[in-house]
């Protein structure tokens, strides 16, 4: 059942993604969007309500409530948009998410913007085609000797076979071509040296004070306590270079990796 | 006959209960106001009038802190950060859970004697989560402000409710979420509501009937001095709440809170003059509420830079002059030492990275220097330090606290209109983050993987030489911390943090002597108590309360 629950949220949040993509590929495709179509108007008018009403609690990427990250559309019983406007006007979990009054226009705006990723301006990122994409992905690319999909390939960059439900276009492009502008803090490469003399290189998975969990380069988990460190050395610079692929290329690589939603 | 030869027996037992009736220790005034003298109570929320949080038992020292373990703990049966204070009274320990329960616990066994729930009115609003940070106790009652801005009293054998009475109107978004302060035969608290144009004020109550006694504004109305800091209308939803637990100097009868920030929070440009007594130390008459005296840190402040820190009282010898000080480190990046008897500047100096001032005067006042738009604001929006209640130890004489480093905030104002009851912001505001879209700090944790890293802030536990204003040592984590310090006569320092490890420090070197990961995010101080012969340790760190003693 839980498995069940949780595909029909991975479902709606692509057709969320897949709204926004055909939107801004400006094609005609409102009969099937169905209620996940939005005006621009709508989506900047709920950012500022949203900033005002709900982003003390929610925060500004709208993940700061357990379990519930709005930006990508993930709640913890939200399924319809009908079921996101109840939430806002009766309120949640006990109380701890207080009932709104709303204006109308208001309210289905908080749910556009939600419903548009949190982006107000809905960045024109152009979209190629999915299958040549795969193809480079796999083949000139060079995507695949580090990144793993669907089971298939190396665990020591990040698996991408959710990145289409994680990433926005913008963001999936930045990181193609401006790789050390994007790369999250926690994916940095790291290099350690322990007091036996071992060499750990590897990709940080957790740290806190005393110790950092990683897996290294031969896909073994790790977790090391600092205290037996005598280096630990974290680089600013990603193990990517920025892509040789030309815009065509970049535009069906990104189409290809919206397509990645996990299994 | 028979009747009668069982009588003497009778009375003799209706006696016994009366005795034990009578025993029941109660907390009279003179009991809190030396409060450190049993230290084998934790009697305020604070620890005292002083506000320290220092306790003089040393049971658990250097040598034996690494033989510290589990006694027992108990479990929260509500979602969401647990940042309540235990009192500890003769044995029995109150403690609060969120929205507003209170529970009498054993402090030895960790079982619950009694449970009392008021459910808050369903248009309660704050802004930060549904907390309540502790009771207060007087005489033979427990006291809890509310969510829904009452005060309620209750029967600390039985937690039955005695009176239930309105400090604010919810309606207009205030609440409760301090811990009562009880001072002679009062009870006083403060009102949160600073996101929803609030217009703060300190009250007082008659500990006995509930009555009001009286209401001191935070925001001086019409007539009143520095009602001129604010312009038109702008005096009626300023803010300036008061939310966190104030001290007391029984000598000089004074009361201390901090006030929080002016409203709407992020424009600063919206609500023109200095605002006060937002972001102020403020001096109350004990008995009547008159303001003695202030201390603004933060004049007009487009930062959210609440200076509801706890006001820590120490009697020092302050470069060769016996002073009574404050020693404040606040959410604006300064650390500032104040005499007490006059608000008087005395000390003040940045602690981390501050940009948005670039310094502070002779008189104390910040030197303004505001970032140019979608430029990052040091320190950010949750301030150096804020709510988290510091120590101090009059065996070091060091101040300790949990700082925010390297962490910064790009605010953005416009224009709020003041609807009742609704949010009043005035803008919004991003963490400093090093890649787009990158996670960042939250006001809580709740994802046990850290993957916004050290590099959006960390925390620094720093140990403050009043003398001087400066560092003596700090001690670095990983996470950000919003956990509180306390300090014992053994000179021991026990804090948390968001990662959840529950730390001793040496307190005069900030040398690690153990720690435990207890799992879940301390947000609060831990208090020390000794039963039969025993001191203990307790500390929440997410959804449990855990208590420690030395093995055997």
């Amino acid at each position: 059942m839980n498995s069940f629950i949780s595909s029909i949220k991975k479902i709606t949040a692509c057709m969320a993604l897949l709204a926004s993509v055909i939107l801004l590929t400006q094609q005609s495709l409102a009969q099937e969007v169905g209620d996940h179509q939005y005006t621009s108007d709508a989506i900047q008018a709920g950012s500022r309500v949203y900033t005002q009403q709900c982003a003390l609690c929610h925060g500004p990427q709208g993940a700061l409530v357990d379990g519930v990250d709005l930006r990508r559309g993930q709640f913890r019983t939200v399924q319809s948009d009908d079921d996101l406007r109840n939430v806002i006007t009766t309120g949640a979990a006990e109380g701890q998410m207080p009932a709104f009054s709303l204006r109308a226009e208001e309210l289905n705006g908080i749910v556009a913007f939600i419903r548009a990723g949190f982006d107000p301006d809905g960045v024109a990122v152009r979209i190629g085609d999915p299958v040549r994409g795969r193809e480079l992905f796999n083949g000139r690319g060079d995507c695949a000797s580090c990144h793993r999909v669907n089971g298939a390939g190396p665990r020591t960059a990040p698996d991408l076979s959710s990145i289409g439900v994680v990433r926005t276009p913008a963001s999936l492009q930045r990181n193609m071509l401006d790789p050390a502008t994007a790369l999250l803090p926690i994916n940095r490469p790291i290099r350690m040296v322990t007091r036996n003399e071992e060499t750990i290189v590897g990709r940080r998975l957790n740290e806190d004070t005393y110790t950092v969990q990683v897996i290294d380069s031969q896909e073994r988990l790790r977790s090391i306590k600092k205290s037996d460190l005598v280096s630990y050395e974290i680089s600013d610079a990603p193990s990517k270079q920025p892509t040789t692929l030309n815009s065509d290329e970049v535009a069906d690589v990104i189409g290809y990796l919206l397509t990645l939603r996990g299994l | 006959m028979k009747f009668l030869n069982k009588l003497p027996l009778f009375l003799f037992a209706v006696s016994g209960l009366l005795a034990t009736h009578s025993s029941v220790a109660q907390v009279p005034y003179e009991r809190i106001l030396n409060a450190a003298d049993e230290p084998e109570n934790w009697l305020t929320y604070n620890g005292g009038y002083s506000a320290q949080r220092y306790s003089a038992l040393g049971q658990i020292n250097s040598d034996n802190v690494n033989t510290l373990e589990l006694e027992w703990v108990l479990q929260n049966q509500v979602f969401g950060a647990w940042q309540s204070n235990p009192i500890i009274v003769d044995g029995v320990m109150y403690v609060t859970e969120r929205p507003n329960s209170v529970m009498a616990v054993d402090a030895v066994t960790g079982r619950v004697f009694w449970k009392y729930r008021h459910v808050p009115a369903e248009n309660s609003l704050v802004c930060c989560g549904a907390n309540n940070r502790g009771v207060a106790v007087l005489n033979d009652k427990v006291y809890m402000g509310t969510l829904d801005a009452r005060l309620v009293a209750l029967d600390r054998v039985n937690g039955e409710v005695l009176w239930n009475v309105e400090v604010g109107n919810v309606d207009l978004a205030y609440s409760v979420t301090m811990a009562p302060l009880a001072v002679k035969d009062k009870i006083i608290v403060g009102v949160g509501g600073g996101e929803f144009g609030i217009r703060g004020y300190v009250t007082a109550f008659d500990a006995e009937s509930g009555d009001q006694v009286w209401k001191t504004y935070t925001i001086p109305g019409p007539g009143e001095p520095n009602h001129d800091s604010w312009q038109g209308d702008d005096w009626e939803h300023g803010g300036a709440p008061v939310w966190i637990t104030g001290s007391f100097d029984p000598e000089l009868n004074l009361t201390y809170w901090g006030v929080g920030n002016p409203g709407p929070d992020w424009n600063a440009g919206q609500r023109p003059g200095d605002n006060l007594y937002s972001d102020s130390a403020i001096a109350l008459d004990a008995d009547t509420g008159e303001l003695k005296w202030y201390f603004q840190f933060t004049p007009n402040d487009a930062y959210d830079y609440d200076s509801v820190q706890v006001p820590v009282l120490a009697d020092i010898d302050f470069r060769g002059t016996p002073t009574k000080v404050i020693m404040w480190a606040n959410r604006n990046g300064y650390f500032y030492v104040l005499d007490r008897v006059t608000g008087k500047f005395l000390e003040g100096k940045p602690y981390v990275t501050v940009n948005w001032s670039s310094g502070l005067d002779e008189n104390g006042r910040p030197i303004p220097t505001p970032q140019p738009e979608g430029m990052p604001t040091f320190p950010g929006n949750q301030g150096g330090t804020n709510w988290y209640p510091p120590s101090y130890s009059p065996r070091t004489g060091y101040f300790y606290f949990s700082a925010w480093k390297d962490y910064a905030t790009i605010y953005r104002a416009e224009e709020s209109e003041y609807i009742p009851g609704r949010a009043f912001l005035g803008g919004g505001f991003s963490v400093l983050a090093p890649a787009p879209g990158a996670p960042t700090i939250g006001i809580g944790r709740t994802n046990p993987i850290n993957n916004w890293t050290n590099e959006v802030g960390h925390a620094s536990l720093k140990a403050m030489d009043p003398q001087t204003g400066e560092a003596v040592w700090s001690y670095d984590q990983f996470d950000v911390s919003d956990s509180g310090m306390l300090t014992t006569g053994s000179d021991l320092l026990f804090t948390g943090g968001r990662e959840g490890y529950f730390h001793a420090i040496d307190a005069h070197t900030g040398e690690l002597l153990w720690n435990v990961n207890l799992g879940g995010q301390i947000v609060m101080a831990p208090v020390t108590f000794m039963v039969d012969g025993v001191q203990y340790v307790s500390v929440i760190s997410g959804n449990s309360l855990s208590t420690f003693a030395l093995r055997n």
